[in-house]
């Protein structure tokens, strides 16, 4: 095709300024949300990544166990062996501030080991004003082996000598009843760091830097950090240095017989492997979002080249009968697809650098989930993702082309050059068939039986687009059965746009396309939403049955409660029983995330008191059984395949120890799995007599706040977090809400690009149909008239978009609710559809269409009618 | 039925130029006037100005006793939608409306009951000869077809005056000659006042009144048929 017949075809795009401005910003935002997703998700992965680099250092391998830590006594078996040229023993605290709602991460090191197997970990003493490197602790090259002194990585002494700005996210995990944007004192202040152990606050003195480190950490003497935080005898990790010659996999095999149980080697980088495990379904499911997003650009796409392929039609006929080759007809519509596609794909990429950018300053790296928090990544520039993007961005022009395309090459000139040929071939069909729809609901039904791969639901996903399809592709059949129902109106304007509609049910495909995927994604995302919440909120109810409860830290964190802190609580006045949870985490393998173990007194859990939310089982520990009972989460269940009356062996106290399964419960804080066992067995089986929580229930007619004050009192309030259990509901339905912010503002999107899609294919029709209109006006139809015909269509048309969107969106909540979250994230839920916020989302939608439809139709009911009867359809 | 006394109208222009000079016509009811003229002289305005879809600069037209220019645009589309009938050279059948669909459009507009209005316009159907095939689409017909379907809605509500710009141009010379005989022919029976604006000499010899639209008025060509 020359250069002349090609500016004929791309000069077409900017005479439809709106449509082709409406396609593009749709390809452009479907391409800018998925990439934003992907750059932010991939930024945070790799600042997490080089967070693993710099912490692994040269080692070629790491021993790795619980977050508890396991024997030292592991190290010196380790370092001795010849496969080893060097090992180094680390001690890793998540130090808790008092009075802060941050932590620490403070690194207990070897600093004889360091230099050989982490050297970007080596601290530096820094003299600062008042203060020379003897106050450091004695003589400076020593000072770093000094049980008090920490060095901060410059990132964490900025954070750290500031005060904290309370926020809501954070106070709601640590339930400390702090006003959001409160300050908090800073935790470095005259050179010394505040952080706590157990209940008790510790002064460590800042005594230089770690130049190679970034991030929120602090190095220490691996033996301070065993005294001052009562970890005495326990590592965390050993990195290793491999002896020359010696392949890692050789290695693992000589050394892994000498692991107790729970421990594991691996290399490093499977630690950040295992981040992204951790995040990769939540960022699979806003990618699935992303997707759907573009999927109705190319709808979008389709539906305004179709109606430009019929307002064409004549021209198309001339270039033909001019000599004009079928193939170079075709080749000249999916350029002008093309055009739309790159140009919406390179918009979208910008778009999505910024989104990405905006959202790393706004909500971290984390995409409000908080998989992430923590870090502070930076958005960096991907050619290779942001080429891929723009690809799919061409993709979803040329695939929104194509059906177009062909159509067009298919027309007869002579036959369209005829005048009247519009009567003899109405308006543009889209050609579907009902059975197609039929078949791929089928495969979808198959589709759900998949299992997940890799732990991705793909059988589930698949589903999902073949509905979309299948929805799509079954909305003529649709308008068939609807529109004779709703054939009883008396108004002419009613008998027009009915008539139109049940004439050309196919046109509704047209039209409705972009409608049907964008409610359908908006309705299916809103049931979800709507009966995960109402389950969180119920599961709330029945996790948090006590009056009060009291913790030192997150779990995580250094902060616990002991038995002499339960006696003084349980001594309080007007506290009538206590009972507590030890949460450790185990780790199963070396390459799933770490396994949550609850230990909690069974009695109470035997009669109920806890409120253990069960889903099959018993409460009750099996009787006669010969090992101790345990109830285990729906992800351990499915994670494990264990039912109950299976035995689950766990590692812990360094070895294997089997429990019946007595009850699987519904629990959805713990993604990765949990486990609740007696807590006198875990005493039993590991000493540990820490406590992480302590649910309090007063004695009858005692105000819970007065207890609170008490404890506060008592503890201090800088050492201890006490919350009702409205609060604790009320701020964990908050971060409930906050994590779905980001899939609430992708429906938005989803929805506005499906109004595009009624915008242009009304404005396409209206301008097509202006000889229509004229002949209306002649016959007595007055311009408002005209309007309300477009304004009723345009609604009819929404509205089976609409219900087709509400019926597919039904169909893909089952298929979110049953097979995507059971297999992602392996929770159930109790199906709560929000009937009253469907049924205002969807007459709105009609409502807005018929808006837009007449609002997009001005231009065609402003021409005169004297000129449009004079135009040739 | 139709009066047009002293009309003028004036196009915008350096300088501007009368269209219509003080122009006089009546038409009575079931007698049919052709007008002619070269290209560009104003026929077609004339029509336009007689259904209120063109302003005009002065003079008065009636249309069953109702002056034009006292109605605003919605009052001028109701007189239209009692009053008028419109023949196109185009046809104009909406292609997703059955042919009595199409008849009964501006029966329906009149807010007739729907099976009054669909008995009408397949009546209308069997004078002009498509009585069997109303439940058919407009795309199973011919151009002589669909102008016969045009000319059954222009007169189904039985208007004071119908208006037929070429209705003829179209179609074939037998075809034209045989659908033109049909609308003068249901004109008569209906009392209906026709205008008729064609190029076609042989077209035009079939009206009651021959009249040449020359420098801004009307002039007899020639009287009766």
């Amino acid at each position: 095709m020359n250069t002349r017949l090609r500016h004929l075809f791309l000069a077409s795009l900017l005479r439809r300024r709106l449509a082709t401005a409406l396609s593009l910003v749709a390809i452009a935002l479907g391409v800018a949300l998925g990439l934003a997703v992907q750059l932010i998700h991939g930024a945070a992965l790799d600042e997490f990544g080089r967070g693993v680099r710099l912490l692994a250092g040269e080692a070629d391998l790491q021993v790795v166990g619980a977050r508890e830590g396991f024997d030292e006594s592991l190290y010196p078996l380790l370092a001795m062996r010849p496969e080893v040229a060097a090992a180094s023993p680390v001690l890793e605290i998540e130090a808790r501030l008092p009075g802060r709602d941050d932590s620490l991460r403070i690194l207990g090191l070897d600093l004889f080991r360091v230099m050989q197997v982490q050297p970007g970990l080596m601290p530096r003493v820094v003299a600062t004003a008042g203060r020379d490197v003897d106050d450091a602790g004695g003589d400076g090259r020593l000072a770093a082996l000094q049980p008090s002194n920490l060095f901060l990585s410059a990132d964490a002494r900025a954070l750290l000598e500031q005060p904290l700005r309370v926020d809501g996210r954070q106070q709601a995990a640590e339930g400390n009843g702090r006003a959001e944007g409160e300050l908090q004192p800073p935790a470095v202040q005259d050179g010394w760091l505040l952080a706590q152990s157990g209940l008790r606050s510790l002064r460590l003195r800042v005594a230089g830097e770690v130049p190679g480190a970034s991030g929120l950490v602090g190095v220490m003497d691996i033996a301070g950090v065993q005294q001052h935080f009562e970890r005495l005898g326990q590592l965390s990790r050993i990195d290793l240095k491999l002896a020359d010659g010696i392949a890692v996999d050789t290695a693992m095999r000589a050394l892994a017989p000498l692991l107790p149980a729970g421990v594991a080697l691996r290399v490093p980088e499977a630690a950040a492997s295992e981040a992204g495990t951790l995040s990769r379904a939540y960022r699979v499911n806003l990618t699935m979002l992303a997707a759907i997003a573009l999927l109705t650009g190319g709808f979008l796409v389709f539906s305004t080249q179709l109606l430009a392929v019929a307002r064409r039609r004549r021209e198309f006929a001339l270039l033909r009968a001019l000599g004009l080759e079928r193939r170079a007809l075709m080749h000249g519509l999916l350029a002008e697809g093309a055009l739309v596609g790159l140009v919406g794909g390179l918009l979208g990429v910008v778009l999505g650098h910024a989104l990405a950018g905006g959202a790393f300053r706004l909500v971290g790296g984390d995409l409000g989930a908080g998989f992430f928090r923590g870090l502070a990544p930076s958005l960096q520039v991907d050619p290779v993702l942001s080429l891929a993007y723009l690809l799919l961005g061409v993709a979803a022009g040329v695939l929104g082309t194509w059906v177009p395309a062909h159509e067009a090459a298919r027309v007869a000139p002579a036959r369209a050059l005829r005048a009247g040929e519009a009567e003899r071939t109405g308006l543009p069909q889209a050609k579907v068939d009902g059975r197609l729809a039929g078949g791929l609901l089928g495969l979808a039904a198959l589709a759900c039986l998949l299992p997940p791969q890799g732990g991705i639901p793909v059988g589930g996903y698949a589903a999902v687009a073949l509905v979309l399809a299948a929805a799509v592709l079954a909305l003529p059949a649709l308008a068939r059965a609807v529109l004779p129902l709703l054939e009883h109106g008396r108004s002419v304007l009613w008998r027009l746009a009915h008539a139109r509609l049940s004439a050309t049910p196919a046109q509704a495909v047209v039209a409705g396309a972009g409608v049907i995927a964008s409610v359908a994604l908006a309705v299916s995302m809103a049931i979800m939403v709507s009966s995960f919440r109402v389950s969180v909120d119920e599961w709330l109810g029945q996790v948090l049955p006590a009056d009060l409860y009291v913790r030192a830290s997150s779990s995580a964190a250094s902060g616990y409660l002991d038995p002499s802190a339960l006696a003084t609580i349980a001594a309080v006045e007007g506290v009538a029983a206590v009972d507590t949870t030890r949460l450790v985490n185990l780790r199963l393998s070396d390459t799933e995330p770490l396994f949550s173990l609850l230990a909690r007194p069974v009695n109470a859990v035997g009669q109920g008191e806890w409120g253990l939310p069960l889903v099959a089982g018993s409460l009750v520990a099996p009787a006669g059984a010969t090992l101790p009972a345990t109830w285990v989460s729906e992800a351990a269940a499915d994670r494990h395949r264990l039912v109950p009356g299976s035995v689950f062996e766990l590692p812990i106290g360094g070895r294997m120890q089997g429990f019946v399964v007595a009850g699987i419960w519904r629990d959805y804080a713990r993604q990765h799995g949990a486990a609740l066992i007696d807590s006198r067995d875990y005493v039993a089986l590991t000493g540990d007599t820490r406590i992480n929580d302590v649910a309090i229930r007063v004695a009858a007619g005692v105000d819970p706040h007065s207890v609170s004050e008490t404890l506060r009192q008592r503890f201090g309030p800088e050492h201890i977090a006490v919350a009702l259990p409205g609060e604790i509901r009320a701020l964990s339905l908050e971060i409930f809400d906050r994590t779905f912010l980001i899939t609430y503002l992708m429906e938005a999107v989803a929805i506005l690009i499906g109004l595009f899609g009624i915008a242009t294919t009304f404005a396409a029709l209206a301008t097509t149909r202006q000889g229509e209109f004229g002949m209306l006006r002649h016959l007595g139809l007055t311009r408002g008239e005209i309007g309300r015909l477009i304004a009723l269509e345009g609604a009819l048309t929404a509205g089976l978009g609409v219900l087709a969107g509400l019926l597919a969106g039904g169909a893909i909540a089952w298929v979110l609710i049953e097979i995507i979250n059971r297999q992602s994230f392996h929770w159930s839920m109790d199906l709560a559809v929000p009937w009253l916020a469907l049924g205002v989302f969807a007459t709105s939608l009609v409502v807005l269409a018929g808006g837009v439809a007449r609002l997009a139709g001005r231009h065609a009911m402003q021409r005169s009618a004297v000129q449009a009867v004079k135009a040739d359809w | 039925m139709l009066q047009l006394s002293g009309l003028i109208k004036t196009l915008p222009g350096a300088p501007p130029r009368v269209l219509f000079d003080a122009l006089e016509l009546q038409v009575a009811g079931g007698e049919c006037v052709a007008i002619v003229g070269e290209s560009g002289v104003g026929k077609s305005t004339l029509l336009n100005c007689i259904a209120g879809l063109e302003p005009f600069d002065g003079g008065e037209i009636r249309v069953a006793g109702t002056e034009l220019a006292r109605l605003d645009d919605d009052g001028l589309a109701r007189l239209r939608r009692r009053h008028f009938g419109f023949v196109f050279q185009a046809f104009h059948i909406l292609p997703h409306l059955s042919l009595a669909q199409n008849v009964a459009l501006p029966l329906w507009l009149l807010q007739q009951p729907e099976a009054e209005a669909d008995r009408r316009a397949r009546e209308m159907l069997g004078r002009v000869g498509l009585g069997r095939r109303a439940d058919d689409s407009p795309h199973l017909l011919s151009g002589g077809e669909l102008q016969r379907v045009a000319i059954a809605r222009a007169l189904v509500h039985q208007p004071a005056v119908v208006l037929a710009d070429e209705p003829t141009g179209n179609l074939d010379p037998g075809r034209a000659m045989e659908v033109l005989d049909l609308l003068l022919e249901q004109l008569r029976a209906r009392s209906a006042a026709g205008i008729l604006v064609t190029h076609s000499r042989a077209a035009a010899a079939r009206a009651d009144r021959v009249m040449e639209l020359v420098d801004g008025r009307l002039h007899a060509v020639r009287h009766g048929s």
